[in-house]
């Protein structure tokens, strides 16, 4: 496994399988991660498919450092183990034809899961628009890789990188006719996104990041409240239509 | 009921064993015990239900399940073919209604055994009232006595003052078997945001941390009565494992260890036989209850 500090918060874990090749992974599942040596943690930690390098044999996870799971991740150097349970979850919606409009919106560490979307969207075809939001320039990352799949538009907090504000904001909502969103992020921007859609007519999912504990549908620890009752978002999830959740939106 | 190895799941942190069928063959576990099931459809508590804490979880689930008839319908046919033994976690708000449960149960042929749980700290009504007093727990068992003729475990809660008074009451009840322990009641509080995290207020501790007093409780109730002890509590590996049958358990139960590493019961599995082995024993039948 390599590790690159792209930013004093962030890391990005390129891991290889010894074992032979990695499963197919779906845009928007999940992996369990443990770091073997980890003294301060016990659960594993949920983190989404940054990227698949099919050739390489390579997985990639964005992690923000927040507190001592994600800093075991940190701490790890190249070489270490990261021991991994993937793939995890259901993925997101891939287009049903290449001219389908899709906006994929990303906030902070939120941006990971879109970079695998992108690229399995334009394998098929199928050209993505990003809207990423950030807190300062700084937390926008792998810029360099969103653009070579789409277009991409932002916005910061302090307006140090694209238009001021919220990506709610942005008018790149107001020029561009979408058909489908997909989002990932914290969950006032999900809301909000959520929300834009809804008043627009267009359909949008959303990722979301209950803690967890087992990660596989046994422990009923990360519910969320939708239509029907509670349901695991490990496993029914993360991805949700958001009209299948119990948000005000 | 006959095991093929010492090692069950825990109930709650295994699902139906389906979920964990990529991770592990699920005909080389001894046992499986299912989620907690009830006689209605429970919803069970609001998100946020876990914590995490030193060496260990707190979790506040509150016995979702979509209830009895539902799982008889739905579930028992999905699972009824894997060849290990296939055991319901039973719980209740009533005697009448553990009975209830369990009788419905009783009429599936491929469920040899049911778990009572009156243990079960993150709901009002039932669960942890039942197993905390002698005469509760009698309640509940004669009860369930009376409805349910094949094997019948009753799952201790580590939550009382004296846990073999509670044991021996199961046992005159015609209990078959005690497991323990459930979770011990517990709590976190977010210090930043000066509210309690779980969605409760409360939750029940498991994980490595719980083990010693588990060992310590296992040990008291195996001299304490005489049918079978099943012991579980922070259950982490094959030299957990052989602890509690050193300290009177006839079997052991593996529960927040399955998040850990998803394959760790038939990890266990092997170790006991490993250490077996090592130390010139035939059988694990040698060791249980064999501690100085
Ligand atoms: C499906 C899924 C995908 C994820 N993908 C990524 C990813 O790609 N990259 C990434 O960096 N993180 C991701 N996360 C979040 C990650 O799992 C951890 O929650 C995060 O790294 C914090 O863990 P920690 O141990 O560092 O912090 P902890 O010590 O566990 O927590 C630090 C503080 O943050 C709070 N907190 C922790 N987790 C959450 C949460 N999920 N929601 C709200 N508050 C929380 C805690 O209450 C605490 O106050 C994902 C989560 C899910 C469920
Ligand atoms: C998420 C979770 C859910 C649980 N649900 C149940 C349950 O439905 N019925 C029950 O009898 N015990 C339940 N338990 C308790 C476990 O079966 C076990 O008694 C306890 O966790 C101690 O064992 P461990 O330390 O190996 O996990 C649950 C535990 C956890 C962590
Ligand atoms: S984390 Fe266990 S059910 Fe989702």
């Amino acid at each position: 496994m390599s590790v690159e500090r792209l930013h004093e918060r962030y890391v990005l874990l390129r891991a290889t399988n010894p074992a032979g090749p990695l499963p197919e992974m779906r845009p928007g599942q999940f992996a369990q991660l443990r770091a073997d040596l980890a003294p301060n943690t016990f659960l594993r930690r949920p983190i989404s498919i940054n990227f698949v390098d099919v050739t390489a044999n390579e997985v990639w996870f964005l992690i923000q450092t927040v507190g001592e799971g994600s800093r075991s991740f940190a701490r790890l150097q190249t070489g270490d183990m990261l021991n991994a349970v993937l793939p995890l979850g259901n993925g997101f919606t891939l287009p049903a034809t290449s001219a389908e409009r899709v906006l994929l919106v990303g906030g902070g560490v939120g941006t990971a899961p879109l970079l695998y979307m992108g690229s399995q969207m334009l394998a098929m075809g199928c050209r993505p628009t990003f809207l990423l939001g950030a807190r300062s320039k700084g937390d926008l990352l792998q810029m360099e890789a969103f653009q070579r799949l789409g277009d991409v538009f932002v916005t910061t907090e302090d307006g140090t990188a694209g238009e001021r504000g919220f990506v709610t904001q942005h008018s790149v909502l107001r020029e561009r006719q979408f058909d489908r969103i997909s989002t990932c992020g914290p969950k006032p921007m999900m809301v909000a996104v959520a929300r834009f859609a809804k008043s627009a007519g267009i359909a949008c999912e959303v990722s979301l990041e209950n803690m967890m504990a087992c990660g596989v549908g046994a422990c009923l620890c990360c519910v969320e409240d939708t239509q029907e009752g509670h349901v695991c978002v490990c496993k029914e999830g993360p991805v949700f239509n958001m009209e299948d959740l119990k948000w005000q939106i | 009921m006959e095991l093929k190895n010492p090692v069950m799941t825990a109930s709650g942190t295994f699902g139906y064993g389906l979920e964990f069928a990529d991770f592990v063959n699920l005909e080389d576990i001894g046992g499986i015990i299912v989620k907690g099931t009830t006689l209605e459809p429970r919803q069970g508590n609001p998100y946020p239900r876990m914590a995490e804490t030193p060496k260990g979880m707190l979790n506040c689930v509150g016995l979702q399940n979509k209830g009895v008839d539902y799982f008889c319908e739905h579930i028992y046919p999905t699972i009824r073919d894997i060849k290990t033994n296939m055991i319901v976690n039973v719980s209740g708000s009533s005697p009448a209604d553990y009975a209830e449960c369990a009788a419905r149960i009783d009429a599936l042929d491929r469920i040899p055994a049911i778990e009572l749980n009156i243990s079960c700290p993150n709901v009002r009504q039932g669960g942890m009232a039942f197993g905390v007093t002698a005469e509760g727990a009698a309640s509940v068992v004669k009860a369930v006595r009376k409805a349910y003729h094949k094997t019948l475990i009753v799952k201790l809660s580590p939550n009382v003052t004296d846990v073999c008074e509670i044991a021996r009451a199961v046992e005159a009840e015609g209990a078959d078997s005690v497991s323990l322990i459930n979770t011990l009641m517990g709590m976190a509080i977010d210090a930043e945001k000066r509210k309690r995290v779980l969605s409760i207020g409360t939750g029940g501790l498991s994980g490595p941390c719980v083990k010693p007093v588990a060992l310590r409780m296992v040990y008291q109730v195996a001299r304490a009565v005489k049918i079978p002890v099943v012991g579980l509590g922070g259950i982490m590996s094959a030299t957990d494992a052989v602890e509690f049958l050193l300290a009177g358990a006839s079997a052991v139960e593996i529960g927040t260890a399955n998040f850990i590493d998803p394959a760790i019961t038939v990890k266990v599995a092997q170790g006991i036989n490993d250490y077996l082995d090592c130390h010139g024993f035939a059988s694990v039948h040698d060791i249980i209850g064999t501690v100085e």
